[in-house]
Protein backbone atom coordinates (compact mmCIF):
# COMPACT_ATOMS: atom_id res chain seq x y z
CA UNK A 1 0.00 0.00 0.00
CA UNK A 2 1.67 3.30 -0.90
CA UNK A 3 1.05 5.91 2.19
CA UNK A 4 0.51 9.41 1.09
CA UNK A 5 1.40 12.57 3.23
CA UNK A 6 -2.06 12.79 5.13
CA UNK A 7 -2.62 14.99 8.55
CA UNK A 8 -5.13 13.68 11.20
CA UNK A 9 -6.17 16.52 13.96
CA UNK A 10 -8.19 15.67 16.99
CA UNK A 11 -8.84 18.17 19.81
CA UNK A 12 -10.19 16.36 23.52
CA UNK A 13 -11.23 18.05 26.39
CA UNK A 14 -8.65 17.06 29.21
CA UNK A 15 -10.51 13.99 30.30
CA UNK A 16 -8.62 10.91 30.91
CA UNK A 17 -11.85 8.64 29.76
CA UNK A 18 -10.21 9.92 26.27
CA UNK A 19 -6.77 8.25 27.01
CA UNK A 20 -8.38 4.87 25.07
CA UNK A 21 -9.57 6.94 22.32
CA UNK A 22 -6.98 8.21 21.27
CA UNK A 23 -5.03 5.00 21.82
CA UNK A 24 -7.30 3.37 19.32
CA UNK A 25 -6.90 6.07 17.09
CA UNK A 26 -3.03 5.99 17.39
CA UNK A 27 -3.45 1.64 17.02
CA UNK A 28 -5.31 2.14 13.73
CA UNK A 29 -3.02 4.65 12.33
CA UNK A 30 0.22 2.44 12.67
CA UNK A 31 -1.36 -0.39 11.57
CA UNK A 32 -2.74 1.51 8.61
CA UNK A 33 1.09 2.83 8.09
CA UNK A 34 2.40 -1.31 8.65
CA UNK A 35 4.20 -0.95 11.67
CA UNK A 36 5.31 -3.63 12.99
CA UNK A 37 3.75 -5.19 16.23
CA UNK A 38 6.62 -3.86 18.77
CA UNK A 39 6.91 -0.30 17.25
CA UNK A 40 2.87 0.18 17.17
CA UNK A 41 2.56 -0.78 20.39
CA UNK A 42 5.60 1.46 21.85
CA UNK A 43 4.00 4.21 19.69
CA UNK A 44 0.79 3.60 20.89
CA UNK A 45 2.15 3.77 24.33
CA UNK A 46 4.62 6.90 24.32
CA UNK A 47 0.99 8.69 22.80
CA UNK A 48 -1.20 7.37 25.72
CA UNK A 49 1.88 9.07 27.77
CA UNK A 50 2.10 12.25 26.04
CA UNK A 51 -1.66 12.75 26.43
CA UNK A 52 -2.26 11.26 29.73
CA UNK A 53 1.03 14.54 30.81
CA UNK A 54 -1.14 16.89 28.72
CA UNK A 55 -4.36 16.14 30.46
CA UNK A 56 -3.01 15.43 34.29
CA UNK A 57 -0.43 17.60 34.47
CA UNK A 58 -0.80 20.27 31.96
CA UNK A 59 -4.26 21.17 32.01
CA UNK A 60 -4.86 19.42 35.16
CA UNK A 61 -8.18 17.72 34.54
CA UNK A 62 -9.99 21.12 33.31
CA UNK A 63 -12.50 20.18 30.98
CA UNK A 64 -12.44 23.63 30.10
CA UNK A 65 -8.83 23.04 28.38
CA UNK A 66 -8.30 21.19 25.43
CA UNK A 67 -5.72 19.08 24.55
CA UNK A 68 -4.76 19.10 20.64
CA UNK A 69 -2.96 15.94 19.30
CA UNK A 70 -2.02 16.10 15.49
CA UNK A 71 -0.67 12.99 13.70
CA UNK A 72 1.35 13.49 10.41
CA UNK A 73 1.30 10.35 8.72
CA UNK A 74 4.06 10.43 5.70
CA UNK A 75 5.47 7.65 3.84
CA UNK A 76 8.82 7.23 5.61
CA UNK A 77 7.79 8.48 9.46
CA UNK A 78 4.90 9.29 11.76
CA UNK A 79 4.99 12.59 13.55
CA UNK A 80 2.76 13.20 16.29
CA UNK A 81 2.59 16.59 18.10
CA UNK A 82 0.51 16.64 21.48
CA UNK A 83 -0.17 20.39 22.92
CA UNK A 84 -1.83 21.12 25.88
CA UNK A 85 -3.49 24.68 27.92
CA UNK A 86 -1.47 24.32 30.96
CA UNK A 87 1.70 26.17 32.48
CA UNK A 88 4.69 24.48 30.82
CA UNK A 89 7.19 22.90 32.64
CA UNK A 90 11.24 23.27 31.91
CA UNK A 91 12.03 19.25 30.63
CA UNK A 92 15.79 19.73 31.94
CA UNK A 93 14.43 19.38 35.40
CA UNK A 94 12.74 16.68 35.26
CA UNK A 95 14.15 14.21 37.54
CA UNK A 96 15.94 11.62 36.35
CA UNK A 97 14.13 8.19 37.23
CA UNK A 98 17.09 6.11 37.09
CA UNK A 99 19.13 7.76 39.76
CA UNK A 100 19.31 5.37 42.74
CA UNK A 101 17.22 7.99 44.44
CA UNK A 102 14.16 7.53 42.38
CA UNK A 103 14.08 4.04 41.29
CA UNK A 104 10.95 3.70 44.02
CA UNK A 105 9.42 6.87 43.31
CA UNK A 106 5.63 5.74 41.61
CA UNK A 107 6.06 8.32 38.99
CA UNK A 108 8.45 10.31 36.83
CA UNK A 109 8.94 7.33 34.24
CA UNK A 110 6.42 8.75 31.42
CA UNK A 111 8.92 11.26 29.11
CA UNK A 112 11.72 8.43 30.09
CA UNK A 113 9.92 6.09 28.40
CA UNK A 114 8.81 8.46 25.16
CA UNK A 115 11.94 9.18 25.10
CA UNK A 116 13.33 5.35 24.69
CA UNK A 117 10.70 4.23 22.52
CA UNK A 118 10.43 7.18 19.65
CA UNK A 119 13.94 8.33 16.84
CA UNK A 120 12.79 11.92 17.98
CA UNK A 121 11.18 13.64 20.64
CA UNK A 122 11.30 17.57 21.06
CA UNK A 123 9.39 19.70 23.58
CA UNK A 124 8.60 22.98 23.04
CA UNK A 125 6.99 26.29 25.11
CA UNK A 126 3.87 27.48 23.02
CA UNK A 127 3.95 31.32 22.86
CA UNK A 128 0.05 31.40 23.72
CA UNK A 129 0.93 29.11 27.00
CA UNK A 130 1.19 25.87 27.16
CA UNK A 131 3.57 23.01 25.90
CA UNK A 132 3.86 20.51 22.66
CA UNK A 133 5.38 17.30 22.81
CA UNK A 134 6.80 16.68 18.95
CA UNK A 135 7.53 12.76 18.47
CA UNK A 136 8.52 10.65 16.01
CA UNK A 137 8.91 7.30 14.53
CA UNK A 138 10.63 6.31 11.73
CA UNK A 139 9.51 3.38 9.21
CA UNK A 140 12.58 1.22 9.39
CA UNK A 141 13.58 0.72 5.29
CA UNK A 142 13.81 -3.21 4.32
CA UNK B 1 -9.06 -4.79 34.82
CA UNK B 2 -9.67 -8.09 36.76
CA UNK B 3 -8.09 -9.36 39.90
CA UNK B 4 -8.92 -12.79 41.44
CA UNK B 5 -7.64 -13.75 44.58
CA UNK B 6 -6.38 -17.05 45.46
CA UNK B 7 -5.10 -18.16 48.84
CA UNK B 8 -2.05 -21.01 49.23
CA UNK B 9 -0.67 -21.64 52.85
CA UNK B 10 0.02 -17.75 53.99
CA UNK B 11 0.75 -16.78 50.20
CA UNK B 12 -1.99 -14.73 48.50
CA UNK B 13 -1.62 -15.17 44.71
CA UNK B 14 -3.28 -12.32 42.68
CA UNK B 15 -4.04 -13.04 39.23
CA UNK B 16 -4.52 -10.01 36.96
CA UNK B 17 -6.00 -10.00 33.57
CA UNK B 18 -7.07 -6.81 31.34
CA UNK B 19 -5.18 -3.38 31.01
CA UNK B 20 -2.85 -1.45 34.42
CA UNK B 21 -3.60 1.77 33.33
CA UNK B 22 -3.79 5.21 35.39
CA UNK B 23 -7.29 5.21 36.59
CA UNK B 24 -9.30 2.06 37.22
CA UNK B 25 -6.26 -0.44 36.98
CA UNK B 26 -4.17 1.01 39.06
CA UNK B 27 -6.43 1.80 41.82
CA UNK B 28 -7.94 -2.02 41.49
CA UNK B 29 -4.22 -3.49 42.12
CA UNK B 30 -4.09 -0.77 44.92
CA UNK B 31 -7.29 -1.26 46.58
CA UNK B 32 -6.80 -4.95 46.72
CA UNK B 33 -3.43 -4.79 48.22
CA UNK B 34 -4.68 -2.48 50.42
CA UNK B 35 -7.72 -5.05 51.98
CA UNK B 36 -4.65 -8.00 51.98
CA UNK B 37 -3.01 -6.38 54.26
CA UNK B 38 -5.74 -5.31 56.19
CA UNK B 39 -6.64 -9.03 57.09
CA UNK B 40 -2.80 -9.05 58.09
CA UNK B 41 -1.60 -10.77 54.50
CA UNK B 42 2.13 -10.26 54.20
CA UNK B 43 3.09 -12.27 51.51
CA UNK B 44 2.07 -11.62 47.94
CA UNK B 45 2.68 -12.25 44.54
CA UNK B 46 1.10 -10.42 41.82
CA UNK B 47 0.52 -12.94 38.47
CA UNK B 48 0.95 -10.66 35.77
CA UNK B 49 0.51 -13.21 32.84
CA UNK B 50 -2.44 -12.03 31.67
CA UNK B 51 -2.24 -8.15 31.57
CA UNK B 52 -2.05 -7.17 27.98
CA UNK B 53 -1.31 -3.86 28.48
CA UNK B 54 0.56 -1.29 31.36
CA UNK B 55 1.16 2.27 30.76
CA UNK B 56 3.82 4.42 33.44
CA UNK B 57 1.50 4.89 35.91
CA UNK B 58 0.84 1.17 36.17
CA UNK B 59 4.06 0.77 36.30
CA UNK B 60 4.47 3.31 39.18
CA UNK B 61 1.76 1.65 40.77
CA UNK B 62 3.37 -1.89 40.66
CA UNK B 63 6.49 0.36 42.60
CA UNK B 64 3.56 1.93 45.06
CA UNK B 65 2.62 -1.27 45.98
CA UNK B 66 6.24 -3.14 46.86
CA UNK B 67 6.39 0.29 48.91
CA UNK B 68 3.64 -0.48 51.12
CA UNK B 69 3.70 -3.89 50.62
CA UNK B 70 7.66 -4.38 52.10
CA UNK B 71 7.14 -1.04 54.80
CA UNK B 72 4.37 -3.06 56.33
CA UNK B 73 6.69 -5.84 57.03
CA UNK B 74 5.15 -7.53 53.96
CA UNK B 75 7.05 -9.55 50.64
CA UNK B 76 5.87 -8.60 47.38
CA UNK B 77 6.72 -10.41 44.02
CA UNK B 78 6.17 -10.93 40.50
CA UNK B 79 4.53 -13.77 38.44
CA UNK B 80 4.94 -14.33 34.85
CA UNK B 81 5.76 -11.04 33.59
CA UNK B 82 4.94 -10.80 29.77
CA UNK B 83 7.87 -9.08 27.41
CA UNK B 84 6.79 -5.86 27.54
CA UNK B 85 6.30 -5.40 31.13
CA UNK B 86 9.88 -6.96 31.58
CA UNK B 87 11.05 -4.37 28.91
CA UNK B 88 9.80 -1.54 30.53
CA UNK B 89 10.83 -2.78 34.36
CA UNK B 90 14.02 -3.83 32.51
CA UNK B 91 15.49 -0.10 31.15
CA UNK B 92 13.70 1.98 34.34
CA UNK B 93 16.16 -0.58 36.24
CA UNK B 94 13.09 -1.70 37.86
CA UNK B 95 13.94 -5.15 37.76
CA UNK B 96 16.75 -4.77 40.71
CA UNK B 97 14.19 -3.73 42.89
CA UNK B 98 11.59 -6.65 42.37
CA UNK B 99 11.65 -10.01 42.70
CA UNK B 100 10.80 -11.74 39.56
CA UNK B 101 9.56 -15.50 38.93
CA UNK B 102 8.32 -17.49 35.90
CA UNK B 103 6.89 -20.27 37.65
CA UNK B 104 4.48 -20.57 40.68
CA UNK B 105 5.84 -23.19 42.54
CA UNK B 106 9.32 -21.10 42.51
CA UNK B 107 7.82 -17.97 43.70
CA UNK B 108 5.79 -19.80 46.25
CA UNK B 109 9.24 -21.75 47.69
CA UNK B 110 11.02 -18.18 47.91
CA UNK B 111 8.90 -17.33 50.68
CA UNK B 112 9.97 -20.39 52.60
Amino acid sequence: MKIIANEIDVIISSALDNLDLIQTLTDCITSFMCFDEDSAHWIGMSVREAVTNAVQHGNKLDLSKKVDICFEVSPDQLSISVKDQGNGFRVEELPNPLDRANLLKPSGRGIFYIRTFMDEVEFRSLSQGGMEVHMVKRIPSN
Amino acid sequence: MKIEARTIGDVTVLDCSGKITLGEGTMTVRNTVRDILKANGKKIILNLADVNYIDSSGIGELVSTYTTVTSNSGQLKLLNLTKKIQELLAITKLLTVFQVFENEQAALASFR
